[in-house]
């Protein structure tokens, strides 16, 4: 059987939450990539409070509904970003959010890596129908990248963002797993 | 034109109100019995619920409203005899983007049809962009739900985005359409 949790750059773990808290509170403050991943306004919290969810989150155990990992680079084992999971059982269906919160690692191929293991685990795993994920259109860094995975764009919500006094719109993408089934066809031939 | 003398929460034959947590639970409680209605408005399994459970769930919303701060909902009902009909909401509002999302459903099989959805939605789109200012508002309807697209679409909604095949009912996969519906472009319409 297939390793669920190693891709060709990257690995799937789930880290401490002290470890994770420390990451995350160095990570929000950067703010363009906290900008890129979401619509919220961007928010500072302390080590504490953010180490504080992730013991919530540990205490309540695993929940049916929500997936996270926490992503090492094979080569160096550096501890680089995030993948969440977001399911709803009853329609088959997941949403995913992912973020390289360690800059260097940026256009280098991680994210698509990461988002090929997500791929896998959705429909070998979890075996769901359909996977979903929204991103801004000043992202295109991430547009390409899911695209070249397989998702296909489903339109977009006009203008329901405001960065920096502009209004953006919302992108939506969606891959089917008779299309990934597909794609994972075709890479064996 | 300063408008504040017509009524936000009075159209034609219906109007706005709080809820009545004596009387509306259970008229609401009929309406999940009927399995249509509950697929129409929820992608959410269909389930009969009880007045009692819903005297809870209005209680918890209600708290989650003042908590929140995102959430504005309103009982539909028939000016005439103050008869509940159906329900409105702005919810998940995002202040920062200034975008909204809105619901309407009219309970009844025999109160459909009859124009109140039309009349709940031209008030609840003055109030999410003349008194909560927004700049736009989206709405989310299965391809199976056309009274809903018909009525989104009558009042200039644009079909933004095809979620495709991502609600499963009847053993088969159905597209969730998204609309959406700028400020600029209901200002427009209500000159024109």
């Amino acid at each position: 059987m297939k390793d669920l949790f190693r891709g060709e750059l990257v690995r799937f773990t789930f880290e401490e939450p002290d470890v994770r808290a420390k990451a995350e509170a160095r990570w929000q403050r950067d703010s363009e990539f906290v900008r890129l991943a979401d619509s919220d306004p961007t928010q500072l919290s302390s080590e504490k409070k953010i180490k504080e969810w992730f013991d919530k989150q540990a205490e309540s155990g695993p929940q049916p509904e929500r997936y996270s990992f926490s992503v090492r680079t094979l080569a160096d084992d550096r501890y680089i970003g995030f993948l969440g999971l977001w399911v709803d059982l009853i329609h088959s269906e997941a949403w995913v959010g992912l973020g390289i919160g360690e800059r260097e690692f940026w256009s280098k191929g991680y994210g698509s890596d990461m988002m090929k293991l997500c791929l896998q685990y959705v429909f070998t795993e979890l075996g769901l129908e359909r996977l979903s994920l929204g991103l801004h259109e000043y992202n295109p860094r991430a547009l390409r990248s899911y695209e070249k995975c397989g998702f296909r764009l489903e339109g977009r919500t006009r203008q329901d963002a405001m960065r920096e006094g502009k209004r953006t719109d919302t992108l939506w993408m969606g891959i089917l797993r008779e299309e990934w089934l597909q794609m994972q066809n075709g890479d064996q031939k | 034109m300063f408008d504040i003398q017509t009524q936000l929460f009075e159209g034609q034959e219906i109007c706005f109100g709080p809820i009545d947590h004596e009387k509306d639970p259970e008229v609401e409680a009929r309406w999940t019995h009927d399995s249509e209605f509950m697929r129409l408005m929820e992608t959410n399994p269909a389930r009969p619920m009880s007045a009692a459970m819903l005297k809870k769930q209005y209680e918890k919303l209600e708290k989650q409203i003042e908590e929140d701060k995102n959430h504005y909902h309103f009982m539909i009902r028939l000016k005439a005899d103050e008869r509940l009909i159906g329900k409105a909401a702005v919810q998940r509002i995002e202040w920062a983007n200034g975008n909204g999302f809105i619901r309407i459903g009219i309970g009844a099989a025999e109160d459909r049809r009859k124009g109140y959805g039309t009349q709940a939605l031209r008030m609840l789109l003055r109030f999410a962009f003349a008194e909560l200012n927004l700049f736009r508002v989206t709405a989310v309807a299965p391809e199976y739900n056309e009274g809903a697209i018909v009525l989104l679409q009558k009042f200039g909604f644009v079909q933004e985005v095809c979620r495709r095949k991502a609600l499963e009912r009847d053993g088969r996969r159905w597209d969730l359409y998204v609309f959406g519906l700028l400020n600029d472009e209901w200002r427009n319409q209500a000159k024109a």
